[in-house]
């Protein structure tokens, strides 16, 4: 379609440009050199090189924060999609109640983040959450939870009387209890997103499949997962995006981080670093770090979509 | 006959999973009913009851909350006014003294309890104030540049195109710090602005708004052409009225989105009285941590406004989460 004067176009974008300059581009440079310097709360702050990075290296609560974010991701990601790929499956060969289910599941993730945490927090309190009667249920101990700065797994080993490294000793229980609460909330969006991807293979497939007598257990492995791995990548990628950026679960379930920093999480300490120590150049040189690695992250599983798609 | 079992199995996980999904909100709901004692005593998990002695002695009723029975009398224990300390042992007849159940015992005062401890009245006005600003915001600067974007042909549509969605990949929390910064040079921290200007571009919508004006059949744009139509008065008199639901669903989205949002708010206002709902609600979550009956009644009546939206176009708002999903 033509315009009549070419300036037209410019002047219909301006507004959102002039936003989005201002409140988007000029603070993602701004971070970059901010990283550069100490800078805390008023004024400009002083060039100090390199040193914020520097002292990344040395910090033992950044690194536990990166490992705590890393058990996060690395459980909640797979869990999320596996889950919600088999709730899609499920939900595309019902006819009745499926939009009853689908809205059920699609509940958490509509509701704000900070008023659901705080529901968690009460589900996993120690003496009247509901977690530990569930466990009661089947005759399971009461668990501290989010005051339980133990790994997981040692948990479970403890029994037979395993000492595990500290390495191998998982998500601390309390993390735990964050990464199931991060589970339950992102799992709708991600199932809805699955059963659209679903509703676009071809039934031919599976007529013929089932003439072939493939039984659908066998449908799903070889027609379903391969034929949804495109929608598998947005997921996986929007996933862990998202869960990167995992704060107000640590904000409002546990104190500053958790039992032993156990529950620290890396946006959770720049949130510290820059707000309550203000300690704003280092903060912004961690911020700067978290970019580059889900920048990483996101290329390198575009780059891998290449590979296996269909 | 093997269909109907697989049938029932389909049903029986998805009955079961769902409940994990929904017990969360029921039990902040009934918790929200209760009393704090008894929720502390947790003997009913699920169902609101209630359990006290009255002693009655046939010229007054009393409320009782200890009772020791010896016998044929029962010693009873007098609370003073603060409801703290034993004021007075009371020895009575054993007949005056009845357990009264009460299944189940339904307590709406959390609501107004927790509604006044802090002034969510004022949490709720700033919410909608900043939702509905940010709305218009994001309506005006999405239909503009979307307009140019999906109808017009320009020197480096694609680059400005590939910038803008390149922003949105930008995580929040790599730019609060350096936001913090800039809204402190600007001096509009503990501003409203603070909270609405940066959010009335949304790409998101851009991008809606986008695919949605390229959609539409060139005939249409041709014909309005002929008929002296200026670019401005075919998208205010023709495109919009024919863009009904992706406006329903960018306000929606965007409504969603201003009131959920707590990072940003939390970090930018500092003064009680420009405290959005869920700065508040953590707040709260602080000051009231041992009382989870108020807690849960705040976190509901936060979220019912959400909720009401979501059930009223339930079915509009999930396909358009799906169909924004796929169009990467």
């Amino acid at each position: 379609m033509k315009t009549k004067w070419k300036i037209s176009p410019y002047l219909y974008i301006l507004p959102a440009f002039i936003l989005l300059a201002a409140f988007r581009l000029i603070p993602i440079v701004m971070s970059f050199i901010i990283g550069f310097y100490k800078w805390s709360i008023k004024g400009t702050g002083e060039f100090i090189g390199l040193q914020n990075y520097a002292r990344m290296f040395t910090d033992g609560v950044f690194w536990q924060s990166l490992l705590n974010t890393f058990w996060l991701v690395i459980i909640v990601v797979p869990a999320s999609l596996i889950f919600s790929l088999i709730f899609a499956a499920l939900l595309n060969q019902i006819k009745k109640l499926s939009g009853f289910f689908r809205t059920i599941y699609f509940l958490p993730f509509v509701t704000s983040l900070v008023a659901v945490s705080i529901v968690w927090k009460i589900i996993f309190n120690e003496q009247t959450g509901l977690a530990n009667t569930f466990l009661g249920w089947f005759s399971i101990a009461p668990q501290k939870w989010l005051a339980e700065p133990t790994g997981i797994f040692q948990l479970m080993f403890a029994p037979l009387g395993a000492h595990l490294p500290t390495i191998l000793a998982g998500p601390s229980q309390a993390l735990f209890a964050i990464i199931i609460m991060s589970i339950w909330k992102g799992l709708g969006y991600n199932t809805i997103i699955y059963l659209a991807g679903l509703q676009n293979i071809p039934k031919d497939y599976y007529e013929a499949a089932e003439i072939d007598g493939a039984n659908k257990l066998k449908q799903f492995t070889r027609i379903t997962v391969p034929l949804i791995s495109p929608t598998t990548f947005y997921v996986l990628i929007m996933t862990t995006i998202t869960t990167f950026q995992t704060f107000s679960q640590v904000y409002l379930m546990t104190d500053k981080g958790g039992p032993l920093n156990t529950t620290k999480l890396i946006v959770y300490y720049i949130y510290e670093k820059g707000f309550d120590a203000l300690d704003m150049g280092y903060a912004s040189a961690v911020a700067l770090f978290l970019f580059v690695v889900i920048l990483g992250l996101t290329i390198l599983q575009r780059r891998l979509e290449k590979h296996v798609n269909y | 006959m093997n269909e109907k079992l697989r049938m029932t199995l389909i049903y029986t996980v998805l009955t079961v999973c769902g409940l994990f999904m929904v017990v969360p909100f029921l039990w902040m709901l009934t918790t929200s009913l209760m009393t704090q004692p008894e929720f502390n005593k947790h003997d009913s998990v699920f169902i609101p009851k209630e359990e006290y002695f009255v002693w009655d002695n046939g010229t007054k009723e009393q409320h009782v909350i200890m009772v020791q029975v010896e016998g044929k009398e029962t010693v009873i224990h007098i609370l003073g006014k603060d409801n703290l300390i034993v004021k007075e042992y009371v020895r009575v007849p054993s007949d005056q003294v009845h357990k009264v159940k009460k299944i189940p015992s339904i307590h709406w005062d959390n609501f107004a309890k927790a509604f006044q401890k802090v002034p969510f009245a004022t949490y709720f006005a700033n919410t909608i104030y900043v939702a509905l600003m940010s709305l218009i915001g994001v309506l005006i600067t999405s239909v503009l540049a979307a307009y140019a974007f999906g109808r017009m042909e320009f020197k480096g549509k694609d680059l400005l195109f590939y910038l803008f969605l390149s922003m949105m990949m930008v995580p929040e929390p790599v730019y609060l710090i350096s936001s913090y910064i800039l809204l402190d040079k600007l001096s509009w921290l503990d501003t409203y602005q603070a909270l609405i200007i940066p959010w009335c571009v949304n790409i998101f919508t851009i991008f809606l708004f986008r695919q949605h004006f390229k959609s539409l059949p060139k005939e249409l744009f041709e014909s309005a052409s002929i008929d002296g139509c200026s670019t401005f008065g075919m998208l205010w008199r023709i495109i919009l009225p024919l863009s009904k639901s992706v406006i329903a669903t960018a306000t929606v989205f965007s409504i969603i989105g201003s009131w959920n949002s707590f990072m940003w708010p939390l970090v930018m206002t500092t003064r009680p009285e420009l405290r959005v709902l869920q700065v508040g609600l953590s707040y709260f979550n602080q000051e009231a941590s041992t009382q989870a009956t108020l807690l849960m009644a705040a976190s509901t009546f936060s979220i019912v406004p959400i909720l009401i939206i979501f059930f009223l176009a339930q079915k509009q708002i999930i396909a358009s989460y799906a169909k924004a999903g796929l169009k990467d």
